[in-house]
């Protein structure tokens, strides 16, 4: 039960996205088709589990018990950045096609500030360790779902007669707020 | 001259966050009043002149294929030092941006300018670059801000001038999408005239 209150929580209540703006970079940026934003989301989501079980071992083994918890954020930092190009090591080693598939989008993680966001949120909110991995598995899938519905408004929206001044960003920004205004009716779901 | 125009094409020609698009995430994230939006921006300008000193004065020093994870920690220690010090002197400031500080480290403006100027330019020229993209990012939050807290609050900067409640949308997450999103169109358009 208690998991299950994590994901929908996670994915629909407060929204990574849409309600605490992590991640706004590739959100707006490689959302131009749905066939992308799904390989971002699928990176992300194998990024983002990863990263949280490390940084949440790190912490509690540590930097806890030596007392050097004020040097969290170049701790985390270094160790995704280590860590998403290891994984594209890996991956280009063992799977050649999930490497084909996901390879282009893992570098761009490093600088997504989800990823980081969600680690430091994991050790703030004083989960245990399997919980904290569902919390960032909901998030990652909250990540990749608001990513996936916005793509497809926006592979409608080049068809849609704009006024000139509102074209590109403006208009997607503004698309985006009302999206984030749909997913307030899911406030008040999980207490 | 040159030094002139190092300084302040951050402020309206390359402004990071109207212009550039870089940063999205604090902009959005912390800009609910005025006041939070100042505070974010000149934390940040802090971060950025610093790390942008320290980078131009090691470029040298640094291989070139380990120089990214070099520049982040560089940024990530200026970053530890703007937390700990708005923990100890602004405690309430620290409070309200809550996450989005240590947030700074993967701020794309930052290694951005790292990366793009001042691993190429003099400490000095860095210095300028770095206090200029500040100032207009700081800026560029504060407008954001400050609409947003007219809208929504009725207030400007934690002053109260409306009787009654604003259109509580405009705080909340989807203002800032809108708000921004019409005040890159203003801007584009300005920028268009001028």
């Amino acid at each position: 039960m208690e998991y299950i209150l994590i994901l929908i929580s996670a994915i629909f209540v407060s929204n990574i996205v849409l309600s605490q703006f992590l991640g706004i970079c590739p959100f707006l940026g490689v959302s131009g088709k749905v066939s992308t934003s799904i390989g971002m989301g699928a990176a992300v989501l194998f990024v983002m589990t990863i990263a949280t079980m490390v940084t949440w071992l790190i912490q509690n083994y540590i930097l806890v018990p030596f007392r050097i918890t004020f040097l969290q954020t170049i701790f985390f930092i270094l160790v995704i950045a280590a860590l998403v190009q290891m994984v594209e090591l890996i991956l280009k080693k063992v799977s050649p096609p999930l490497y084909q598939a996901l390879g282009i989008y893992l570098p761009l993680i490093t600088t997504n500030c989800a990823v980081l966001g969600i680690a430091i949120q994991t050790v703030a909110k004083d989960f245990a360790l399997l919980p904290g991995v569902v919390f960032a598995i909901a998030n990652a899938l909250g990540f990749s779902l608001a990513m996936i519905i916005f793509a497809g408004i926006r592979e409608h929206l080049v068809l849609m007669k704009v006024p000139a001044g509102m074209k590109g960003v403006p208009i997607a920004l503004v698309t985006a707020g009302i999206l984030a205004m749909a997913f307030m009716g899911f406030s008040g779901l999980v207490k | 001259m040159n030094q002139v125009a190092n300084l302040t094409k951050g402020l309206l020609k390359e402004n990071p966050v109207f212009v550039l698009l870089l940063g999205m995430c604090p902009t959005l994230g912390v800009t609910s009043s005025a006041a939070n939006g100042l505070g974010m921006g000149l934390a940040t300008t802090f971060v950025l002149v610093g790390s942008n000193v320290v980078v131009s004065l090691v470029k040298n020093q640094i291989p070139d294929k380990v120089r990214i994870p070099a520049f982040v920690v560089i940024i990530a220690a200026f970053v530890t030092i703007v937390e700990l010090s708005m923990q100890a002197f602004v405690p309430a400031l620290f409070d309200s941006l809550g996450l989005f500080i240590p947030l700074i480290v993967v701020n794309c403006i930052v290694l951005g300018r790292a990366e793009g100027f001042a691993s190429k330019n003099s400490a000095f020229s860095s210095a300028l670059d770095g206090l200029g993209m500040g100032l207009g990012f700081a800026l560029a939050l504060t407008i954001l801000g400050t609409v947003r807290e007219f809208l929504g609050n009725g207030s400007f900067f934690g002053m109260k001038f409306i009787q009654g409640d604003g259109i509580l949308i405009f705080v909340l997450a989807p203002g800032a999408f809108i708000v921004l999103g019409y005040l890159i169109a203003l801007i584009n358009k300005l920028r268009k005239t001028a």
